[in-house]
């Protein structure tokens, strides 16, 4: 990929710029989107910058179209991505679930806003991550990230891009609108080729092809159309050679590999930090802006003597089910802040396995948590 | 105007059903547009409305300024909305609740209209549900802050086709709507412009009185959106109509029927001139639009039988 055109330094920008920035640093040549608040910014900046670098932006007539050009793109060879906020976010559900079936890499930013329905649309809401999860129908895996900063849009998107090529499953980025709209300093950069993953190509000549047909990796490699391969994809149910095969041996051969490759490669995939952890006796765990209000609270709490400590998640799917059963079992109690009125928290109650009490600090949106609200929670948990 | 026998102000009704006090921008060609419509509806309607710059401009608590039943739909359903609205009253009434008289009216900007909303618009228009729908057509997103849709013009700048150094801004023509709503074979279809209000009236009035579906393409001038000064949306339309760019004509039951036959249209440029979505425009390609609008202008010309 030539770097041509790739911005580099420091920048004061905001974080769906910066996401942008990070698709064509990451090689991301093909963008299609729809307009909506607060993920407009991505489009904008995405419609300028691609012809810059000899990529294409298209709008499209809605956001089932978005997620269907990026799933064509896709197939012709680009690296590509869309973006939205919740309503979008919805009506790109079913085309998800065909990106998943065809295991097509692409990345789908979500900056999320207060819902359901229109809500809040220009103020903050984190109540799409159980969508993100189970939105699309039917039995599979995805795989999420959650940025925290204008920075982390830049690097998480490059990221993003390499875990979808790797694992040919859409990946999604699940930031908020504080996260897009605030203004921050990020620092961009070109990224090496080393640095960044390509979808596993097929090695045998065309006559031998099967576009299904799998190593001991779980993910088949993936021809391009106009390359001579001859292949078949479809929503239906397919076998090895891409032709629907509508039985349930083989639904049960596909759609255990399509889970399977996330869930046996979480190693590969989980990404979390901690702050304070090791002495925790309540562990905050947070996500997105959330997870820097947390990381203020917990700071408070310690300089109050109180042992608290952070777990800020990164992926939030597949979520770090064995690291949140680890903590459970030195740890007295989690809480949760989010803004919904409970997502994540289930997921950390069911790993916590009433090892650890498990309390939710919801926010229903359109703002952010305080900070003492979020200590005061803290010391709640450990009465 | 064509015919100045309409022009009796005095005889319109004084009663405003879309209240002073809401959010738009100063000099707003679309709030005037909706205004004018539900003067001529009057209070007997169920308004659905799609997202939008008049759902966020007009509805929020307190500067609401709907003095009708009205329902906020999403982006891609005021059709369907109002679809459903029609059938449940039809439904009433057939069973001989209530007789209920209201008119059913969607109303949508371009892109609820000619995108996101085809689809919903389409299947209404088929199924012949008894309802107007209103398109307020200011040629771009502007409520998400100025982007492309279908319905912007050839060479307009708008935040997702700017123009600069590899983009001339919008590359493709205006999607011609009126023309995919004629085609659904409806009783009546036409072209309107707040700066022609008496004709606006006009045309509501008829549409609202057909039975079966009906349809008005509302060209809204948006001093925010278009770059011109904010006093010069009136302005605006009365030069998209003189230049041929937005002809006001009606189609009922098929038949085309031009309401105002210019002897000579203005150059497109008085149009173009004022607004900085098109300050780019290298002279070339204003010729270009210029060929443009006079053939289509000479095709509808045609389709009416007007001129020779």
């Amino acid at each position: 990929m030539s770097q041509e055109g790739i911005i580099q330094g420091e920048f004061f920008m905001n974080g769906d710029e910066a996401c942008a920035e990070g698709a064509i640093s990451a090689g991301c040549r093909f963008f299609a989107g729809y307009p909506i608040t607060p993920a407009t910014e991505v489009a904008e900046r995405m419609s300028r910058r691609l012809p810059e670098v000899g990529g294409t932006y298209i709008q499209m007539e809605d956001e089932i179209a978005s997620m269907n050009a990026i799933l064509g793109a896709s197939w012709a060879g680009a690296k590509a991505m869309t973006s939205t906020s919740g309503p979008g976010f919805s009506l790109m559900m079913e085309n998800l679930g065909l990106g998943v079936m065809l295991e097509t890499p692409c990345v789908v930013v979500d900056v999320q806003r207060a819902g359901p329905s229109t809500g809040l649309p220009t103020s903050v809401g984190q109540g799409d991550i159980m969508q993100a999860r189970w939105g699309s129908h039917g039995t599979y895996e995805i795989i999420a990230l959650v940025p925290s900063s204008p920075q982390e849009m830049f690097d998480l998107t490059i990221t993003a891009f390499n875990l979808s090529e790797k694992y040919r499953v859409p990946v999604l980025i699940m930031s908020d609108e504080v996260v897009g709209h605030m203004s921050e300093k990020v620092v961009l950069r070109a990224v090496p080729p080393e640095e960044l993953v390509e979808r596993p190509r097929p090695s045998v000549p065309p006559e031998k092809y099967l576009p299904y047909q799998t190593d001991g990796s779980l993910v088949p490699p993936m021809a391009l159309a106009g390359e001579g391969y001859r292949f078949h994809v479809t929503g239906l149910t397919h076998d090895e050679r891409g032709y629907p095969a509508m039985n349930a041996a083989a639904q049960d051969r596909l759609v255990r590999r399509l889970v399977d490759k996330i869930r046996l490669n979480r190693s590969d995939i989980i990404r979390y930090e901690e702050a304070w952890i090791d002495d925790a006796e309540v562990v905050v765990c947070a996500y997105g802006i959330t997870s820097r209000v947390a990381r203020h609270a917990v700071h408070m709490a310690r300089s109050e003597g109180i042992r608290a400590g952070l777990l800020r998640l990164i992926t939030v799917w597949p979520f770090p089910e064995e690291h949140v059963r680890q903590l459970a079992r030195r740890t007295q109690a989690f809480v949760v802040p989010e803004i919904n009125y409970g997502q994540i928290v289930f997921e950390v109650e069911r790993c916590a396995c009433g090892q650890a009490r498990t309390a939710l600090l919801p926010h229903m949106g359109g703002g952010v948590h305080h900070p003492e609200a979020i200590l005061e929670a803290i010391r709640e948990a450990l009465r | 105007m064509e015919n100045f026998a309409i022009y009796v102000p005095r005889l319109l009704p004084q009663e405003e059903n879309l209240a002073p006090g809401h959010r738009a921008c100063i000099g707003c060609g679309e709030v005037l547009a909706v205004r004018l419509v539900c003067k001529a509806l009057g209070r007997r309607v169920i308004v659905s409305n799609a997202t939008g710059c008049m759902e966020i401009v007009s509805s929020p608590y307190p500067t609401t300024s709907w003095r009708v039943p009205w329902m906020h739909t999403l982006f891609e359903n005021t059709a369907a909305t109002a679809s459903g609205m029609e059938a449940g009253l039809k439904a009433l009434n057939r069973k001989g609740k209530k007789a209920i008289t209201a008119k059913v009216v969607a109303m949508a900007g371009d892109g609820g209209t000619s995108d996101i909303g085809l689809q919903a618009l389409s299947g209404a228009l088929e199924r012949g549900h008894n309802f107007l729908f209103v398109c307020y057509d200011n040629e771009a997103y502007m409520n998400t802050g100025i982007q492309r849709s279908s319905a912007t013009p050839f060479g307009a700048s708008t935040t997702t086709s700017p123009a600069g150094k590899l983009s001339i801004g919008q590359t493709s023509r205006k999607k011609d709507l009126t023309a995919i709503v004629v085609a659904h074979r409806i009783p009546y279809v036409a072209t309107a412009c707040p700066s022609y209000p008496f004709d606006l009236i006009n045309k509501v009035e008829k549409a609202a009185a057909i039975q079966g579906p009906a349809y008005l393409q509302v060209l809204s001038p948006c001093p925010t959106g278009w770059r011109h000064p904010s006093d010069l949306a009136v302005r605006m339309g009365r030069l998209a109509v003189e230049t041929g760019v937005f002809p006001l004509y009606e189609v009922e039951n098929g038949k085309y029927k031009l309401n105002l036959d210019l002897p000579k249209l203005r150059p497109v440029m008085d149009y173009l001139k004022p607004q900085g979505r098109f300050r780019h425009l290298p002279a070339e390609e204003v010729e270009r639009i210029q060929e443009q609008v006079t053939a289509d202008y000479e095709e509808l010309k045609k389709k009416a039988g007007v001129g020779a």
